[in-house]
């Protein structure tokens, strides 16, 4: 049943088949996906029409590859965009909130806390929403009382910044103060003892100490703000995120263009997550 | 002293502006905007006329609890599926390769919830992979209708839900001491009475918050439902995307989206109630 008990062999074997039946039905989307992204063939199936780099390169009158399409490129460009500004942001204020949750003591901590994790229960779509209604109302406000018009206020690529951002804070500070709580608080006394000043302690000390789960939440910040449709949805004005864009696309009938983005999404990733992988091992090894 | 003060105040001040900007006085315009509603002069005033729609209106109803019921089965059979699968990566395969068995179950999560719904579209459509192998095989003569109905949304729903549940669920039967169930097993207990009894419990915190975040975010989900069920996906979400986009009805809308908020909240506030967690504990 486990790594020290025998087990009967059907049992065994049967197990074994159920996890590898999962790990088809986790691989089988993303698997046929890329594959399809170099079939020749105008639409996203098989049968196999033989290999072609077309839906990645062409730009002649029926064909239109990934990195021919300014629409595309444009939207991927934006997504990146987003994703920089949220995971510079969320990191910075997420860091700030499991300091205060970790090691301040101040009045109102617990409800201060229950709000921070709050996102963790709302709905996207109602993030989305509510962040849609206030922005509105005080745009109009401000436009009524004051006369002057605040773009940022109505759809734009700036408020998706702030919706994505108000949900994957949340995230940041749940992995920093996890990390924060191992952290050893002697490290930190005996430098302020020795005259260090409380900045240079978080700069000198325990940042480093943080330095893995910085990194890491950073990178999955990038990916949550990368790859967010559903609160996106409602906050987006003309400059589209490619979450956005590819949806509207396969609601428009599906070209292997689409495979081929997922292939550069899927490939990305997974080079991401190489890279992660030995960076976790190095630093284990150390 | 008043220099650590004045550090403190750094610290807190992007909080509070994070937490109330853009969570609490959202929401309480959320709440106050589903309560108003225009006169037939067009003024906006304070009215009940939102709620009402959504009570005198079958449709909406039926919707609302079709999400609730939908969302509680996907939970489960998030559960039903990824329980194993946690089990067997912490548990029984040998350590070298449970690391990168752990790591391919963050691949969907990595690629995004849209990539992975496009590839079950490519899989499951008339013309698609399945129909294709299986038209060949001579299994069936015409293509099966496998996408836009409740199985092929459900198929989704769990698919983007997986790792939100094995996660936490690994997590906790990480801290869970073998000898438990060596002794279990020595003393002559099956495993079906191991499972029930030693190793459920010890998994149960993560259960619950894997639980709570899956049931969240289906409710929630509006791109799945939207791409997998199709027309008759009859989501909730998908209620509150046409008040607000389609028939730029904002109070309902608001009320909608409050409805649903407040339907999770319930829901997940009974759940920790029944299995007696807190709710920091839960998601962290």
């Amino acid at each position: 049943m486990i790594r020290t008990l025998p087990s009967s062999k059907t049992y065994k074997i049967g197990y074994t088949i159920f996890i590898a039946l999962f790990y088809v039905f986790l691989f089988a989307p993303l698997i046929v996906t890329c594959v399809l992204a170099f079939n020749n063939s105008n639409f996203p199936t098989l049968p196999w029409k033989g290999f072609t780099l077309d839906w990645f390169f062409a730009n002649n009158g029926q064909r239109v590859g990934v990195f021919e399409d300014s629409d595309l490129l444009s939207s991927m460009y934006i997504s990146f965009e987003t994703g920089f500004y949220v995971s510079v942001m969320s990191l910075i204020v997420g860091t700030m909130g499991a300091f205060l949750f970790v090691q301040e003591k101040f009045r109102f901590k617990g409800a201060l806390y229950f709000l921070a994790l709050a996102p963790l229960v709302i709905p996207g779509v109602i993030l989305g929403i509510s962040i849609l209604l206030s922005s509105t109302i005080a745009g109009g406000f401000v436009d009524q009382h004051f006369g002057i018009d605040i773009p940022f206020l109505r759809p734009s690529f700036s408020l998706v910044v702030l919706g994505q951002f108000s949900f994957i804070t949340t995230f940041v500070v749940l992995v920093v103060s996890a990390k924060l709580k191992k952290f050893d608080g002697t490290l930190e006394e005996a430098a302020l003892n020795l005259g260090a000043s409380r900045f240079d302690v978080i700069r000198l000390i325990t940042l480093p100490y943080l330095k893995p789960a910085l990194i890491g939440s950073f990178i999955v910040s990038f990916l949550m703000s990368f790859g967010n449709f559903n609160t996106t949805l409602f906050l987006v004005g003309s400059d589209t995120t490619l979450p956005i864009d590819l949806y509207s696309r396969i609601r428009d009938g599906s070209t292997p263009v689409l495979n081929a983005v997922s292939f550069l999404l899927i490939f990305g990733t997974s080079l991401l997550a190489v890279f992660n992988l030995i960076y976790n091992n190095v630093k284990n090894k150390e | 002293m008043s220099k650590i003060k004045w550090g403190f105040y750094i610290f807190l001040i992007p909080v509070l502006l994070w937490l109330f900007l853009l969570i609490v006085f959202p929401h309480i315009d959320l709440f106050v905007n589903s309560f108003r509603s225009q006169n037939n002069l067009g003024d906006s005033i304070w009215s009940l006329a939102n709620y009402k729609a959504f009570f005198s209106d079958s449709v909406y109803w039926y919707t609302f609890v079709r999400t609730a019921v939908y969302s509680i089965l996907v939970t489960f059979l998030t559960f039903i599926v990824t329980f194993p699968v946690a089990f067997y990566i912490t548990k029984v395969v040998s350590v070298k390769f449970s690391g990168f068995l752990a790591l391919l179950l963050l691949m969907p999560f990595w690629v995004g919830e849209l990539v992975s719904v496009y590839g079950w579209m490519i899989l499951l459509r008339e013309s698609g992979i399945i129909n294709f192998f299986l038209l060949k095989m001579g299994i069936i003569d015409t293509p099966l209708k496998m996408l836009y109905n409740d199985i092929s949304m459900i198929i989704g729903l769990v698919y983007m839900s997986m790792l939100f549940m094995i996660v936490p669920i690994m997590s906790s039967l990480e801290g869970m001491d073998d000898s438990l169930i060596e002794a279990a097993s020595d003393l002559g207990a099956s495993k079906f009475t191991i499972i029930r009894k030693i190793v459920i419990p010890h998994a149960a915190p993560g259960i619950v918050s894997g639980s709570i975040v899956v049931f969240m975010l289906v409710l929630g989900d509006y791109l799945t439902p939207d791409l997998l069920g199709g027309k008759n996906a009859l989501w909730f979400t998908e209620q509150i995307y046409n008040e607000f986009i389609a028939s730029f009805n904002w109070n309902e809308g608001a009320a909608f989206g409050f409805l649903l908020l407040a339907l999770s909240t319930s829901i997940i506030w009974l759940a920790l109630k029944i299995t007696n967690q807190s709710f920091e504990k839960a998601v962290s």
